[in-house]
């Protein structure tokens, strides 16, 4: 079947498999690699992308699901060459160690920031319940998304 | 001023936060351009006789090129022969009756193993065809768990007398040590199953390029890829590239290179077609090696003024169904089995069990964890039945500080230590005194949330094979470039900025201007990798002592260039210029002096090794709250002491803490690898193994302590295992001690809510 997705801002249409996962169509259509695959349950989060500006596990929704909508990954969320506030957090706070669960992490975080911009410790720690990290600890990613909180604030 | 011991962020870190890391399915490298997927038939039998298989509805699907079996490997060397097994110096196989072969033939003896390939054009149509291959089985009973496996009233291998392959126990028991004892306490714990989980599940491509077969395979060591790629296939090293590039977390389960990459390797050499292969998560969850596995017995003596006489720890090793690591895992924790504490006796002994479940290999502190957990739990089992604080009982039996090198009673030789410098700093860190009042108002107001405190203090062994080393090739350019080659392998540890750091240390060329190379046997032929907390020690060292002969070379260089002698010629490693002492207008760049050289560049090619291991130590302590009506725990807080000497960068170590305790804390309080009597996993998706998250823990609480070791120049040990080793046994101690005066003794790991309530009730019944 033919969709057609606003992926970071580029509109991309393309003929895919009806059963194509959207993480698939990021990857192997649209050539967006950052976004990973961690696990095959909805359990892990490294997949998280933003549909409409909200934060989506794409292992789990249809590249079909999407069609006519608007994607946002981890390569679109720089702009003028500057990072977002998320990742500039994750970079000083040392909130990433392998790098795999980073992408969908980030943007788990954005989305999280979005609805709360003010988060405590303990909202940010139940709000990346979905999303696994098996390098850090989870320690410097919470810090992270703190301190992206108070730049924003 | 030196940048070494100064907090720098990473240089990798943009690359992997804006484009992504470029981990092995990543890859879009034209030799992989149109690649076949390759996909497993795996077992779906514990135990199990092969009787037929049938791929005739599987190659009729479109997109199917090939179903591959073991019939079709005839064009493999044959196994190796029988051998003793692999000991504290490295996993070995054991070999002869006991070969592990690639795809299984006639038998398969876990739920996961290997049976055919299915190569297709694309992903999703290899997994339809794959469960259309048909595979016969005639069952055999399935021996589930090690004690089992040691009953052997069904044999895993035939040709064998029972289902261990290696052992260790003596002839005889000696209980003298123990009769003096005021107090003896003996207890049997289970160190139980765990994935390795990391977030990266195996991944492998393979192609012929320029007539190499070329492997990218995600692994902590190229170099050991392509020597066991050798041996599998037959081929010369030479006939082969390994490339390694991002690696989404490793966590030992990534050593090398393991049976599924080998399949994929032979595959592409039989077909000569480019394949590709990336498990699913699943599969990774019964497909690659899981850690742990071991059931302890120990038996503490003492005396009630706390002083320990006589210990006693006996292994049985899961192995699971093929013994991949010989005794190599039990072999370290027998070895590291007295920990911190100075005996005057310990007995230890192991036994390795073939079992009908996933491998079993090195996973985050191979065998140190479970040493150090069973140690520590036995002085706090003393520590009540004496009746005396566990932070005294451990304060009177350490090794003191001037006894060091210290040798121990199993033959380790501990370089540097300060056991009680560390248990006093994590004590008054985490306000030992009012924790242990706040214990006894809880408990003497008697609600249902105990607060509970666990200690443990920990000794490892990291670098254990120092004197294999590592190999460093520093090329300074006459651009004023340098580019280190390094045979260690970075998998989140920041290998990239740690080693920057080493040549802007020594040599002035700032970070920003060094590049490092890693995982790829053509730039990078010798190497051994990252893995047992070495990568520091060795890599890092052989990074500094090729950055020393750079510069020896760079003053030569420089001395002719300035007419002048060797010894009046100084390298300003603030700006990178070279002077005469005490002329600054004579300066010279690197670029200048590398220029100067033949072929315009400084080259160092060397070696690093160290004439024995390093022994990191340190305390944790942990605080749970246990809600003795539903026994659910709650860390609250974790507060570490872990000292490998000095810090070259603070920013990377506390991240190697932090991710180390993380761990520790899910074997403590949730991971378990289960498996049903008939030996089919029930933890074989992430919606049933319980991963640790964001919030079932706390932001830790770390102090810090460098005791430097004299084995390599820059003093260091290793960190990348400490946290979890020492923070186990901390968390399972605190929860026994939130629920102790309840009569509650020893809770085995992992301490679920099930478990604990359970624990509690039993406790109260009596």
């Amino acid at each position: 079947m033919k969709v057609s997705v606003r992926v970071n801002g580029h509109d991309m249409t393309a003929d895919v498999e009806d059963r194509m996962l959207l993480v698939h169509f990021l990857r192997d259509v649209a050539g967006l690699t950052a976004t990973n695959v961690g696990c095959d349950t909805t359990s892990c989060g490294a997949c998280t992308v933003l549909l409409d500006g909200e934060s989506v596990k794409s292992c789990t929704v249809l590249a079909a699901q999407a069609d006519g909508r608007a994607v946002t990954t981890v390569e679109g969320l720089a702009g003028n060459g500057e990072m977002h506030p998320v990742q500039r957090a994750f970079h000083e706070q040392h909130g990433l160690q392998c790098g795999f669960c980073t992408p969908g992490m980030v943007m788990a975080i954005v989305s999280l920031l979005r609805e709360n911009p003010h988060p405590t410790e303990e909202q940010v720690r139940a709000g990346l319940e979905g999303n696994l990290c098996r390098c850090t600890g989870y320690h410097n990613i919470v810090r992270a998304a703190l301190a992206a909180a108070e730049v924003a604030s | 001023m030196s940048i070494l011991g100064t907090r720098v962020i990473r240089t990798e870190d943009p690359r992997l936060l804006t484009v992504g890391g470029v981990y092995v399915d990543d890859l879009r490298a034209p030799e992989l351009e149109g690649a076949a997927r390759l996909t497993f038939v795996r077992s779906t039998m514990a135990h199990a006789l092969i009787t037929g298989i049938d791929a005739s509805e599987a190659l009729r699907e479109p997109g199917v090129a090939a179903v591959l079996t073991a019939g079709d490997m005839d064009d493999l060397p044959p196994p190796p022969p029988e051998s003793e097994g692999g000991g504290e110096g490295g996993p070995v196989p054991v070999g002869g009756p006991w070969s592990e072969p690639l795809l299984a033939a006639d038998r398969v003896r876990f739920v996961g193993e290997p049976i055919a390939v299915v190569i297709t054009d694309g992903g999703y149509q290899g997994e339809d065809a794959a469960e259309l291959v048909s595979v016969d089985y005639e069952p055999l009973p399935a021996v589930v768990g090690a004690r089992a496996a040691v009953a052997g009233e069904s044999l895993l291998f035939p040709g064998t007398s029972s289902n261990v392959p290696v052992s260790r126990v003596p002839d005889s028991v000696d209980d003298s040590p123990f009769a003096g004892c005021d107090v003896v306490v003996e207890q049997d714990i289970v160190n139980q199953r765990v994935a390795c989980l990391p977030m990266e599940s195996r991944a492998t491509a393979a192609a012929y390029v320029n007539g190499k077969l070329t492997i990218w395979h995600s692994s902590q060591n190229a170099q050991l890829c392509r020597l066991i790629l050798a041996g599998a296939l037959g081929m010369a090293p030479d006939q082969m590239r390994v490339i390694v590039p991002d690696v989404g977390g490793g966590f030992g389960a990534k050593v090398g290179i393991d049976r599924d990459a080998i399949i994929v390797a032979w595959a592409c050499k039989h077909t000569g077609r480019a394949l590709r292969w990336a498990e699913t998560r699943s599969e990774n969850l019964v497909g690659m090696t899981q850690g742990r596995a071991q059931l302890h017995r120990v038996k503490i003596g003492g005396n009630r003024d706390g002083r320990i006489l006589a210990y006693r720890l006996d292994v049985i090793q899961d192995t699971g169904a093929y013994p991949r690591t010989g005794g190599f895992l039990p072999g370290l924790t027998c070895l590291m089995a007295p920990g911190v504490y100075d005996l005057p006796e310990v007995q230890t002994s192991f036994r390795v069990a073939v079992t009908n479940a996933t491998p079993v290999h090195a996973y985050r502190g191979a065998g140190r964890p479970e040493a150090t957990a069973a140690i520590e739990r036995a002085v706090d089992l003393f520590a009540a039945e004496i009746g005396m604080d566990p932070a005294e009982v451990r304060r009177r039996n350490f090794v003191a500080p001037d006894k060091f090198p210290f040798a121990t009673k199993t033959g380790a030789l501990y370089d540097s230590g300060e056991y009680g410098a560390a248990l006093d700093k994590v004590l008054a860190a985490a306000g030992y005194g009012e924790l242990r009042a706040e214990q006894k108002r809880r408990r003497e107001h008697g609600g249902p949330r105990q607060l509970g405190i666990g200690v443990s203090t920990y000794v490892e062994i990291t670098a254990a094979d120092a004197g294999a080393g590592e190999s460093a090739k520093l090329v300074v350019a006459d651009d004023g470039t340098a580019t280190v080659y390094t045979g260690s392998s970075a998998h989140g540890q920041g290998h990239h900025t740690a080693w920057a750091m080493l040549v802007q240390d020594e040599l002035g060329i700032p970070m920003d201007k060094v590049t490092v190379i890693h995982g790829d046997t053509d730039l990078i032929p010798d190497g051994v990798g990252t893995y047992a907390s070495r990568s520091l020690q060795l890599g890092g060292s052989a990074v500094h002592k090729a950055a020393i002969e750079v510069k020896d070379e760079g003053r030569h260089q420089a001395a002719e260039m300035l007419e002048a002698a060797e010894a009046d010629i100084v390298l300003d490693t603030d700006t990178g210029l070279w002077q005469v002492r005490g002329d600054p207008d004579t300066a010279l760049t690197w670029a200048q002096v590398a220029g100067h050289a033949s072929g315009g560049t400084l080259i160092a090619d060397v070696r690093f090794s160290a004439d024995r291991p390093t022994f990191p130590f340190g305390a944790h302590v942990a605080v749970v709250e246990v809600d003795t009506e539903t026994g659910k725990v709650t860390l609250l807080r974790h507060v570490t002491v872990d000292d490998a000497g000095p810090v070259l960068n603070p920013v990377l170590a506390e991240g190697q803490r932090h991710g180390g305790i993380a761990q520790g804390a899910a074997q403590a309080l949730l991971e378990e690898v289960l498996y049903d009597a008939d030996g089919n996993p029930l933890t074989s998706t992430l919606a049933d193994y319980a991963a640790i998250t964001a919030t079932e823990l706390p932001s830790f609480e770390l102090v810090s302590s460098e005791t430097p070791t004299t084995l390599n120049p820059l003093g260091v040990k290793g960190i990348g295992e400490a946290g979890t080793i020492g923070s186990t046994p901390a968390i399972q101690n605190a929860v026994v001690d939130a629920v102790a005066h309840l009569g509650v003794r020893h809770i085995d790991m992992p301490a679920t809510p099930e478990r604990v309530w359970a624990a509690i009730e039993e406790a109260r019944a009596q």
